[in-house]
């Protein structure tokens, strides 16, 4: 194998690059990345042979066009993009076989707000602390640890040409901007009033313009609180539901600082946190409790499609 | 000591909830027995100031053998009742000038000299309670209450690297440019991350630290 590269003709609104995060330094202060929808990530890789934590594009609703300068197998998933490979339209959720030079254009975007683009062998940025995921605000992996730009060239392997021509089932994307949320409450679901997570799982809320890969801003009817001022600084995991004193929710997401203050009424259950990856500025959330038991069995139906794709690979 | 699920991939410790060394210790120490367990399926654990997060892979763990090897940590480490002794690390700091911009209105919220500013800044030795909020960023106690100035009301876009602040009873070094709300009272050029050091973090919670005043170059 030898590297080669996708050469950055256009770069996107936000195209970054993701593997599965960076745990193991949060003591440090270090926080995780990694991909908004995990699911479409690990997806993308299994359609080109990848191991689910080799480095994707992270493509953010306005595509990126690059030149791929090497044969190679590629795959898209995730948010549904028209997509070219020299003028030929490339169908999302499947893998195909690119020659290089090919042009590698991303259209208009149809639903979801994310897409991955996987190319066997994966994206070979270096690593930072054993992960290549990008965070921006601490400028840390991907490339530089920053956005792409036009004239950026990202490195990918060559000579790891996988078969083409696999498929497979990709997230239900949401439907006219909106999505349903399963939470499950706590940790400090106390500091609120019992009237709070009913309020909170009985409206819609609207992702603020202010948001980002570390955290949605929702906009809709503050959550009354019982206990005011903040909490002492404690670590915050993906998912958490955060309300600041004004009371306007902050759902962390992907590059969510290691810690917090800010009492946390619910956190969104993994299951689902792919599905609030598709989401964008502008689209709305609404919000329903369900049990821990709930929860797990959601997680292990996702596993599984995930696992069927592999059973129609190794049968291939 | 509680555990409180945070959804289904962390796990919340809370010990008391007070900025308090000793209980800031125990988290420590209870955060590096469990990681050095390496328990299937957990990916991190991180100390904050009384409490620490593991963080795990819901469909690789054994969520119940995971909290009761939690409790068993903690009963190893809850009768501790003093810190472990540690070097101090020194940081030499060029207070006031251009890397100290809020080193006057400190001094004016303290009703005192911008000199005995910093001649209390670096009177105490304050120990690492945390990191959070960009990597290698120390939250240090505690600062002496009379230049224990609040943080800005509204934060600046871009705080340079280096820079040491104040925000009520803490104190820290920027270690990236980055957003910031606190009161700037000098720079240095220690460098507080490095991510291709061996040990990217200068301080790890538990250090101590000591600011050294540096003549202005």
């Amino acid at each position: 194998m030898s590297t080669a590269a996708f050469l950055v003709v256009k770069p996107g609104l936000l195209t970054s690059v993701q593997d599965l995060g960076r745990f193991g330094h949060q003591a440090a202060g270090v926080p995780v990345a990694g991909p908004m929808d995990s699911f479409s990530h690990r997806l993308a890789n299994q359609l080109v042979g990848n191991d689910p934590d080799a480095a994707t594009l992270e493509i953010t609703l306005i595509g990126p066009e690059l030149i791929v300068e090497a044969d190679t197998v590629a795959a898209i998933t995730g948010a549904h993009f028209e997509v070219t490979c020299d003028d030929r339209s490339v169908a999302m959720g499947a893998s195909f076989g690119v020659r290089a030079g090919a042009r590698l254009k991303f259209g208009r975007i149809h639903q979801g707000a994310r897409a991955y683009l996987a190319v066997a062998g994966g994206v070979q940025t270096p690593r930072v602390l054993g992960s290549r995921a990008t965070h921006l605000v601490s400028r840390m992996g991907g490339l530089s640890g920053r956005s792409l730009v036009a004239g950026d060239r990202i490195p990918i392997v060559t000579g790891a040409a996988q078969r083409p021509h696999r498929k497979a089932v990709g997230l239900t994307l949401p439907t006219n901007g909106r999505a349903l949320l399963r939470v499950l409450p706590g940790p400090q679901d106390y500091w609120f009033t019992p009237d709070a997570l009913r309020m909170m799982t009985s409206v819609s809320f609207r992702i603020s313009p202010r948001s980002n890969r570390m955290g949605y801003r929702l906009e809709g009817p503050p959550l009354p609180r019982v206990k005011d001022g903040e909490l002492i600084s404690e670590p915050v995991g993906i998912g958490a539901i955060q309300v600041p004193a004004a009371g306007e929710p902050i759902l962390l997401m992907a590059d969510r600082q290691t810690a917090g203050g800010y009492p946390k009424i619910g956190h969104v259950i993994s299951a689902d946190l792919p599905l609030a990856g598709q989401l964008a500025p502008g689209d709305f959330i609404e919000f329903v409790v369900c049990s821990p038991q709930e929860a797990v069995a959601a997680l292990i139906a996702r596993e599984r499609q995930l696992l069927r794709f592999a059973d129609l690979k190794d049968a291939s | 000591m509680k555990i409180r699920h945070c959804g289904d991939s962390m796990l919340l410790v809370e010990l008391e909830a007070t900025i308090d060394p000793v209980v800031n210790e125990r988290a420590i120490l209870l955060a590096s027995r469990i990681r050095a367990r390496a328990a299937r399926g957990v990916r991190d654990v991180a100390p904050g100031y009384c409490t620490l997060g593991v963080h795990f892979d819901p469909t690789q763990t054994d969520l119940a053998a995971l909290e009761h090897a939690i409790e068993v940590e903690f009963s190893a480490i809850e009768a501790i009742e003093t810190v472990t002794e540690r070097a101090v690390v020194e940081i030499p700091v060029e207070y006031g000038g251009d890397g100290g911009p809020d080193l006057k209105a400190v001094a004016d919220h303290a009703g005192c000299s911008e000199q005995d500013v910093i001649d209390r800044h670096t009177a105490r030795t304050y120990r690492v309670y945390m990191l959070g909020f960009v990597p290698g960023f120390a939250y240090m106690g505690r600062v002496d209450p009379a230049i224990a100035a609040p943080r800005h009301r509204v934060p600046r876009e871009r705080v340079r690297a280096g820079s040491v602040g104040i925000a009520g009873g803490q104190t820290g070094v920027y270690p990236v440019d980055s957003p910031g709300g606190w009161q700037l009272i000098g720079r240095t050029s220690t460098v507080m991350f490095d991510a291709d050091r061996a040990t990217p973090s200068l301080l790890a919670p538990g250090d101590l630290v000591r600011f050294v005043a540096a003549p202005r170059s």
